[in-house]
Order: structure tokens, then C-alpha cells, then sequence
């Protein structure tokens, strides 16, 4: 084996040169010269019924090839995009069709209604605006509680009062005795908002036509589902559909799911036969691509007289949008009722949760995906349960934390690992919690206010469980690695072969990696759930152990010995006399040499930690200054820690954009999205980030896999939220939701 | 963006010449405000006239108790004149914290000036301090020059050539960005020099304007606290989801007070 072990090593980022450099290859930079381009012309409105579209002149204009409408679409044979989520539910999941062109009637501004495609974009721009659609406006509805509302404008027929589903789970009888016997209860409203991924790379797709079948090179995030959703909207076998990503410009849950365009965009091609391109502009992806979280609702704690919580209840709304998209349904209810409760043991939960349709973009996975949604119900609920019982808020957490293992939730999830208590009290003295009221103290004689919170949370990480992984040896000794799991920035380029590199004791340099195309990948998961290394790695153990294995026994035949008499280093069989038998030598000698592996494993891991912040909050405007962030997490052990510490690093940035600064908004009159871009969502920069103390603690490895990792990639913005409201309702003692904007926070002083 | 015709004159007579002709026609400076605007498809001239080749539009100048500023001179050189910073210092202080620097080193004071977007920074300095605005046509006072949103006294064929501001005692301006875009949310610029003592507020309503309650307290009493209890009336402020008019009513006070400070 190596010197040094390569599994522990922050091995810097092989991709960065290339990315840096401006030689990353993104959709956009492949589709080859002639590519047609495609344009869609959208609804400007939130609810209307769409009466005609006359495309005659679009058709006539100059360099136009087609013109797609909803009609043409449906005369084809083509259907909308599944959505694949699976609710046990009380009313039942209604799953209303979502024709990829509108046919005759539109349900949120954005929603495609034709699709242009012309010899350059400027043609087909100017086609559209050609396009005569006939509304008639209808009333829109685009919040979630009037929706539910009886009055209310109504989307779908299928769905009477605008009920996607009414979902619960737990146990309500004992939830409701836990409360009848409390000696304190708690209750808060808990919003958590509509948000958006808002990856820097815009969605974009090249269709190309082959001899028998249609090509997608997209900036997806999971090539083998998003195939099996377009399939079954064209009625298509999946081998008549190739899929397959190039570098991708951030994606964060909502390039998980194939989308309307994708499915227009190889009809196009198809019948032209010639290759069509999209690239979405940034208002595109604002109203029409997916939005997330979206989960509002009453949340209560019991408590006993020593402050030990008894139970938990959240009755909620989730937000589904428009239409469903393939995760909408699972991620507020299945997801998150794996981390209710967050790190606390709590012998009674119960959540009921109803799906709503608004006359809105539809609702995606985003980071996290339901996990930030639950633990900021209990941590929100535990600052208020401390207030009111006049209670040290650390204490009251460390007083409730899980602390033996294995632990069975009330909601089923079996945790087996977890140092959380101890994480708590490290946490606080690495933000110096002892030093705050002095801090607190220079703050207030300058005017200002000054808040700290510390707060918990627990990961359930998973995402789709089983994964594959091939090794293939080439004569020359390079060994190729391909996965169904796929990077769109985290840097499995380097990781990966890293830890393949350290299975077969071999140099970095020697493996190739493959992902994201369904010709050379054999079936994969792709991204989402924090996924990667547990699943990815777990299938690349498990390959690296069937190669081997493969290897030794060739090896054993060759040298005319038995296998377990070779040693085996760097590529190389070698009995004691000194005979060997390279990996190299071994593949020319009978190709192939290769080991594969396919495992259904479904267990989660349980990534957690403790965060703190600490905020000034300058009373005169209502801003909030971000003034120290420190947090102490478990991640299993660290393949490569500074990929790790990244991920974390990226997602403590996404939850702090939760709290303070990010939000959906649509008017609620016309429906209209106010927020289409940039300068009025408002995404976290730099400049308003301190720099993040992140620890890393390795003391409890899990047994869910082979490596002992634990999933790093959503966790950051399941912890940040919770710790940056704590630490701003300390500084302006009062209740604010997110985001906590400065007018929200000037309100809240001057008591308004 | 739609087809446009593009010509680059190097004379302002020229550029008049070619932006009479053409009704539809637009000067472009920076293009930091215009551009994005055609991309959006939001905006569609039949020709861009592009007044960057034009030499004596450019440059900073002091002339007797005034500087003059060409129009086509841009943030970045505003910020970091040693003539501006040693004459208004609130001027190249006002300049170094418009956008990011991608945009102070395209934007142009002439093109901020023109275009009197209700939440740009220029606009404050220029009423604030009781500029003259230059004009291929004629001299305008700032009182006179800006209309409304996004209108001004330009015409069609008249360029802004240079804007003079004479120098004050002093000058000092704040804002509060804001925090998605970061244009203006409120803003105030205050001086006291020749032009008398100015409150101008940007951000805050439709159109930059000069809070004259806050100019009569200052002209007795140039402290902060004499502005600390004028209260902005909140009809007729912007209202929209960064910020109510209330809120923004509030903030007009806050900057003013700020900006006093900051004046000394
Ligand atoms: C990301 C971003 C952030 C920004 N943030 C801020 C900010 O915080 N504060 C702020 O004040 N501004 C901000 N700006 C705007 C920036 O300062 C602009 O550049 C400026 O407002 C316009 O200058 P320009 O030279 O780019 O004008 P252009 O875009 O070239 O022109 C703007 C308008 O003025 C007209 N025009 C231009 N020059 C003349 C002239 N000499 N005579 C007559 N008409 C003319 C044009 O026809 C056009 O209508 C921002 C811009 C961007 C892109």
C-alpha cells in the first residue's frame, strides 16, 4: 500500500485547472456549428385560459423551421413529465397532467406555450413575438393558505379546493396525550419560504438526431431518472434515447428533474432532423424552471416540568406550484419526516401536511430538500420553549439530545451514530460563547444590537438508494472508473479516483473517470441527497474489491501459484521469490480486466452537528451584519477534507442566504413574479460573510458503508438557518421569519 | 436584443447630427444601463450613436470654484481624482461606492445623469450640490434638469456634454443599498456652499428631490440633529418588496443624518 494513504488527503481539485482556465466544457460550448435554436414563447400570465395561438406568422418569418405548440405535442403521442413521487397519503396524491406546451389553459407566468426554432436565436426571438395567443384571464391564486381557501380560484378539476394531497405520519393519539399531560407546550407559526436554486449556469439542452435515436447532451444532474421521465413522456424505450452531461455550472436540486423544454427541444430535432439548442435565460429559470422548500405551518412541543420534550406535532401547507415536478410531493413529507425531530429524542411526533397548487412555478428538491425545513420547525421551537420556560437554550438541547445508539425516531429512522452533546459544548467554545456579553456590551455602546444563537441538526443523508461502479484495466495499466453517481461542481473528479486510486494502491494519475452518459454508465443514481460517497463510494469499494479479486485469481493462474500467496502493491501480484504480475500485464493478457458492482444498499447516514452565530443588527435601518459563523460537525470520515470542509462551506452560504436574504416572491393580485432575477432576488455575496470557522470532528465513523463517510453535501444549509434566526431574535428580541430582512428587522424594533 | 444600425462619431456636433436625423435613434456611454436593456428586449433603436470616441467629452477640470466634469468620464476616474477628492471629497466618495467595479469602470457620469434612474446615485450629487448640466444646446441648473423617473430637460438631439459642480464648504453623502440590486433604497446628499445649504434624497421616491423641511433646519443649525426629528412624509415614496414607504420615509432621515455627519 501507499506511504501515505490517500484516503484523509486534501488532494486539491483536478477539475480547477480546467474550470479556472475557462476550459470547462458546458452545454452550451458543445452544440456543434448549424445547430438550430429554440426559444419559448411564455404565458405573461398567472391563470388564463389560452383560447388561440396563431403561429402562421412565426412560421413564415425569416430562417424559422418549426414552430411547436401544445396541439402538435399531443398529436404526436407526446404526454407531460411524470412525476414520480410516491405519498402514502390520507387524500391521495392528484397527479394533474402537465402537457409540455400548454394546451388550452396556462397556470403560472412562464408556463411554455410554443416553441420557435430558427437557424440563430435573434430569428427565433423575433418569430415568437409574432405569436398571437389569445387569453382570457382567469383569477390567479399564487399563496398557499388562500389557495386551500374555499373561495379560491381553482387550478385543476382533479384537485377540488386545490388539494395536491393531505399526507401525515406519526402517532396522533400519542402526540395528543403527550400534550394533555405536558406541563409546558410551546407553539409557533414556522414559514419556512419559497426559494430558488438560482446554479450560475442557466438550464440548457442540445438535441441531436442520430441514425436510430435521439441524443440529449444536457446540464442535468442524473442522467439515467431524467431518461426514464423523458421516455415516458414520448413513449420512448430508453434505448432509444441517449443522455449524457458535460460540465455543469451548479445545480442544487433543481437540474435533478427533466423539464418541458427538454421534451420539445428532441421532438424538434426529431422531426427536422437536425440538432436543436437551448439556453435558458437567467428570467426563464426564475419563473419557469422549479422553486423550493415552500413548507409553512403551526408547529407545538410538549414539554415536562423538567424540560424534557415529550412530543412534537407540525401541521402544515406545502406549496406544490403550478404542476407537480417529479420530487415536489416527496420533499416536504417523506423527506423531511426523515430529520423531524431533529437530534432530539422525542417519544411522540406527529406532522400532517397538505399539498397546495398555486398559480406558481412548480416546487423542486433544493439542497437539503425537507431536511432544512424539520429542523428549523424543532430548533425554532426549542428557542421559544427556552424563553418560555426561562430556560438556557444550549441546555435545554443538550438535555434532550440523543445520546444512546442504535436510536429509533418516533418516525422511523433508525440512528446508529453521533456524538451530539459534545458537538454542542465544542461549538460553543469555538465561537466563544463565554465572550459574548462583552461582545454584546461594545456592540450596544455604539448603538448597535447584538445577538448570538447556537443551534443543532441532523442529516438523513441518502438520497435514491443502490449505485454501480465499473474498473476497467487498459493494457497500458490506466484504470477507468465510471459511476452512476454525478458531480456538477463537487469535485468527484478528483475524490473519486483519489479513493479508487487508494483501493488499488495505484497513482491518482492513473484512473480516468467516467459519469453522466447513459452509453458508458450502466445505471446510476446521479446526484441529490448527498449521495455521492456513501452510495458512489460504497460501489467503487465494492468494484475495487471484485477487481482485485479478479486480478489475484488471473494473477494466481499465470504465476501457477495459489491466490493467497501473493502480496499485492501498486499494481502488482508478486509471490515472495519475486515473480510478479502486473495489473497492466494481466489486461493485455486477456481483456477485459474489470470489476464491477451494483449494490441496493438503503441505509442513511446521519450527518449532524452544532452551529453558531452571531449578528449585530444596526436599530437605525434594521440591517444585519453577519459578524462571526463557527460550527462543529460530523461527517463520518473525511476522504478528502478540504472537499468536504467546500461542501460545507457552500451549503452554510446557501442557508445563510435563507435566513436573511432570499425569497420567492409573486404579487398576489396579478400573479406576476417579482422576483425574476438578480437585482430583486438577492443572493448571498462574499461581502456579507464573515469567514466561516468550520470544525470537523471524525469521532464517529458510520457502518452504513464501507469508507465510513458520511454525506457533506446538503448539510451546510440544513444547519445554517436555524443558528443565523436564532442569533437575530436574541439581538432584536422579537419573532422574525425568514428572510429577515432590515425592514422586517427595523419593524420589529420600533414596533411596528 | 433587436438589429440596430451603430455609428461611432468623434465630434458632438456630429452626434447630434446623426441623433436628429434619426427619431429613433439613442446615444450610448457606458452602456452599463442600456445595454442590458436590449438584451431584454426592452428597449429597441433603430441605431445606437456611440458617444465614446468623442475626446472632448472626457476629463475632469478645475475652473475657478468649480469642476467640470466631462460626461463620458467614468466612476472609477471620478473616485479616484486627486482633483475631485481634494475639491469634493463626498463627490469621489459617492463615485467609489456606485455598483461593484466592473461598473464603475464602464459607467459614466454623463449616461447616469441622462438616464435619472430614481434609484442611481449620480443624480443626488448633481441636485445636491447645485450642479449647472452642460449640453450640446445650452446650460441647465440641476433644479430645472431632472423631471421625473427616468425623464430629464434633454431633448431627443441634445447631449449632455459635462456637468460643472461648483465646490462647497462642505458636502457628504449616505445611503442604504439595496440589498439584492444595490442601487440606492434611500439616500441623501447634503451640502452647504454656494449654491446655499441642499438635502437632495435619491432612492426613496420616483424622482431624486430636495427635502427643503431638512434645508431650512440645516441652514440654521448644520448639525445632525437638527435633521435627527424631520420626519420624510411617506406619500409618494416607492413601495415595493425591498421596502415599504414607511420604511423608506424612515431611512430618508436616517441618510440625512448620516450624511451631515459624514459632511462634518
Ligand atoms: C450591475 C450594475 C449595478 C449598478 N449599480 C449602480 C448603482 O449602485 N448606482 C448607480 O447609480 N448606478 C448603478 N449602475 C448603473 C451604472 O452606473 C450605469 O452605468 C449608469 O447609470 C449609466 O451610465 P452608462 O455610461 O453606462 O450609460 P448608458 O447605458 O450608455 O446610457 C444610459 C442612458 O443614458 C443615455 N445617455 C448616455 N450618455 C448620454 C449623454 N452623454 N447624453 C445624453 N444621453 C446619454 C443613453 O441613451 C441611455 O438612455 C449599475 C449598473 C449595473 C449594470
Amino acid at each position: 500500500m501507499n506511504a501515505i494513504s490517500l484516503f484523509g488527503q486534501s488532494i486539491r481539485r483536478v477539475e480547477d485547472a480546467r474550470f479556472l482556465r475557462g476550459e470547462g466544457r458546458y452545454v452550451d460550448d458543445l452544440a456543434q456549428p448549424g445547430a438550430l435554436h429554440a426559444v419559448f414563447l411564455r404565458s405573461p400570465h398567472a391563470h388564463a385560459r389560452l383560447l388561440a395561438l396563431d403561429v402562421a406568422a412565426a412560421r413564415a418569418a425569416p430562417g424559422v423551421h418549426l414552430v411547436l405548440t401544445g396541439a402538435m405535442l399531443a398529436e404526436a403521442g407526446i404526454g407531460g413529465l411524470p412525476c414520480s413521487s410516491v405519498l402514502a397519503a390520507e387524500t391521495p396524491l392528484v397527479k394533474p397532467d402537465h402537457p409540455p406546451l400548454a394546451l388550452d389553459r396556462v397556470r403560472h407566468v412562464g408556463e411554455a406555450v410554443a416553441c420557435v426554432v430558427a437557424e440563430t436565436a435573434h430569428q427565433a426571438e423575433d418569430a415568437a413575438e409574432l405569436i398571437l395567443a389569445e387569453y382570457d384571464m382567469l383569477p390567479a391564486v399564487t399563496e398557499h393558505d388562500a389557495a386551500l381557501a374555499p373561495a379560491a380560484p381553482q387550478l385543476h378539476e382533479e384537485a377540488p379546493r386545490n388539494l395536491a394531497f393531505l399526507w401525515h405520519k406519526g402517532d396522533r393519539a400519542a402526540v395528543k396525550a403527550a400534550f394533555a399531560a405536558a406541563a409546558h407546550v410551546v407553539e409557533a407559526d414556522i414559514p419556512n419560504p419559497r426559494v430558488t436554486c438560482a446554479p450560475i449556469e442557466p438550464r440548457a439542452a442540445v438535441a441531436v438526431p442520430e441514425a436510430s435515436r435521439l441524443s440529449l447532451i444536457v446540464n442535468g444532474q442524473n442522467v439515467h431518472s431524467m431518461r426514464n421521465q423523458l421516455c415516458a413522456a414520448m413513449k420512448l424505450p430508453p434505448e432509444a434515447l441517449h443522455l449524457v452531461v458535460p460540465d455543469v455550472g451548479g445545480g442544487f436540486g433543481v437540474k435533478n428533474v427533466a423539464f418541458p423544454e427538454h421534451v420539445c427541444l428532441l421532438h424538434a430535432a426529431r422531426e427536422l432532423g437536425a440538432p436543436v439548442r437551448w439556453t435558458a435565460r437567467i428570467g426563464e429559470d426564475y419563473a419557469a424552471s422549479a422553486h423550493g422548500r415552500g413548507l409553512h405551518g403551526r408547529g407545538r412541543l410538549a414539554l415536562d416540568a423538567e424540560g424534557r420534550f415529550l412530543a412534537l406535532d407540525f401541521d402544515g401547507v406545502a406549496e406544490m406550484g403550478a404542476y407537480l415536478s417529479a420530487n415536489g410531493p416527496h420533499c416536504p413529507t417523506n423527506a423531511a419526516a426523515t430529520a423531524m425531530g431533529g437530534v432530539y429524542a422525542i417519544p411522540a411526533i406527529h406532522m400532517t401536511v397538505r399539498g397546495a397548487f398555486t398559480n406558481t412555478a412548480p416546487m423542486e428538491a433544493y439542497r437539503g430538500a425537507g431536511k432544512p425545513e424539520a429542523n428549523y420547525i424543532i430548533e425554532t421551537l426549542i428557542e421559544h420553549a427556552a424563553r418560555a420556560t426561562g430556560q438556557d437554550a444550549a441546555a435545554l438541547r443538550a438535555r434532550n439530545m440523543i445520546g444512546e445508539f442504535p436510536y429509533r425516531s418516533a418516525l422511523g429512522m433508525e440512528l446508529r451514530d453521533g456524538n451530539f452533546a459534545p458537538r454542542l459544548k465544542e461549538c460553543a467554545e469555538l465561537a466563544d460563547r463565554a465572550g459574548f456579553p462583552a461582545r454584546r456590551a461594545a456592540s450596544e455602546a455604539k448603538g448597535k444590537r447584538r445577538g448570538f444563537g447556537l443551534t443543532a441538526f441532523l442529516e438523513t443523508a441518502r438520497g435514491a438508494f443502490g449505485e454501480w461502479a465499473k474498473l476497467s484495466v487498459s493494457p497500458e495499466g490506466d484504470v477507468t472508473l465510471a459511476i452512476g453517481t454525478q458531480s456538477n461542481g463537487q469535485g468527484h473528479e478528483t475524490s473519486f479516483p483519489q479513493y479508487v486510486a487508494h483501493q488499488l494502491d495505484l497513482p491518482m494519475e492513473r484512473i480516468r473517470y467516467v459519469q453522466a452518459d447513459t452509453d458508458l454508465v450502466a445505471f446510476g443514481n446521479g446526484h441529490g441527497g448527498a449521495r455521492s460517497l456513501h452510495m458512489g463510494g460504497e460501489a467503487m469499494r465494492q468494484a475495487a474489491h471484485n477487481l482485485l479479486a479478479e486480478a489475484r485469481g488471473r494473477a494466481a493462474r499465470l504465476l501457477q501459484t495459489a491466490p493467497d500467496t501473493l502480496h499485492y502493491a501498486g499494481g502488482r501480484f508478486a509471490l515472495a521469490d519475486g515473480q510478479s504480475v502486473t495489473l497492466a500485464e494481466l489486461a493485455a493478457e486477456e481483456p477485459p480486466l474489470e470489476g464491477e458492482a451494483r449494490h441496493a444498499l438503503d441505509l442513511c447516514t446521519f450527518p449532524n452537528g452544532a452551529h453558531a452565530a452571531e449578528v449585530e443588527v444596526d436599530p437605525e435601518t434594521g440591517e444585519c451584519t453577519l459578524c462571526a459563523y463557527t460550527a462543529v460537525d460530523d461527517y463520518g470520515r473525511l476522504l478528502n477534507p478540504m472537499l468536504a470542509l467546500g461542501q460545507v462551506q457552500g451549503g452554510v452560504v446557501q442557508g445563510i442566504g435563507q435566513a436573511l436574504l432570499e425569497a420567492i416572491r409573486y404579487d398576489p393580485e396579478s400573479g406576476q413574479l417579482l422576483t425574476a432575477g438578480l437585482m430583486d432576488y438577492c443572493l448571498p455575496r462574499a461581502s456579507d460573510l464573515p469567514s466561516l470557522d468550520i470544525a470537523l470532528r471524525e469521532d464517529a465513523p458510520t457502518e452504513a458503508n464501507g469508507l465510513g463517510v458520511k454525506g457533506t453535501g446538503q448539510a451546510g444549509c440544513i444547519a445554517a438557518p436555524q443558528a443565523v434566526m436564532a442569533a437575530i431574535r436574541d439581538a432584536v428580541g422579537a419573532e422574525i421569519t425568514m428572510p429577515a430582512t432590515p425592514e422586517k428587522l427595523w419593524a420589529a424594533l420600533h414596533g411596528r | 436584443m433587436y438589429d440596430f444600425a451603430y455609428h461611432k462619431p468623434s465630434s458632438v456636433a456630429d452626434a447630434v447630427k446623426l441623433l436628429a436625423a434619426d427619431p429613433d435613434a439613442k446615444a450610448v456611454s457606458g452602456g452599463h444601463t442600456l445595454l442590458p436593456a436590449l438584451k431584454h428586449r426592452l428597449n429597441k433603436p433603430s441605431s445606437l450613436v456611440d458617444l465614446s470616441g468623442i475626446a472632448e467629452m472626457r476629463g475632469v477640470r478645475r475652473e475657478g470654484n468649480a469642476l467640470i466634469i466631462g460626461a463620458l468620464t467614468r466612476h472609477h476616474e471620478v473616485a479616484n481624482s486627486e482633483e475631485v477628492k481634494s475639491a469634493i471629497p463626498a463627490l469621489a466618495y459617492m463615485a467609489q461606492h456606485i455598483g461593484d467595479q466592473q461598473v464603475r469602470n464602464r459607467g459614466t457620469l454623463g449616461g447616469s445623469v441622462s438616464n435619472n434612474d430614481p434609484a442611481a446615485d449620480y443624480p443626488a450629487a448633481v441636485l445636491g450640490l447645485g450642479a449647472t448640466i452642460h449640453t450640446s444646446k445650452r446650460k441647465i441648473a440641476a433644479d430645472d434638469f431632472f423631471l421625473g423617473m427616468f425623464t430629464t430637460a434633454l431633448e431627443h438631439d441634445e447631449i449632455l456634454v459635462a456637468v460643472e459642480f461648483p465646490i462647497p464648504e462642505k458636502a457628504g453623502y449616505a445611503k442604504m443599498r439595496n440589498p439584492a440590486s444595490r442601487y440606492v433604497m434611500a439616500g441623501a446628499f447634503v451640502s452647504k456652499g454656494p449654491k446655499g445649504v441642499r438635502v437632495a434624497i435619491n432612492g426613496a421616491a420616483a424622482c431624486v428631490f430636495r427635502q427643503s423641511e431638512m434645508e431650512a433646519a440645516l441652514s440654521s443649525n448644520w448639525s445632525a440633529d437638527a435633521v435627527a426629528g424631520i420626519k420624510q412624509p411617506a406619500d409618494d415614496l416607492n413601495s415595493d418588496i425591498h421596502g415599504s414607504a414607511e420604511y423608506r420615509a424612515h431611512l430618508v432621515t436616517v441618510m440625512a443624518k448620516r450624511a451631515v455627519a459624514a459632511a462634518g
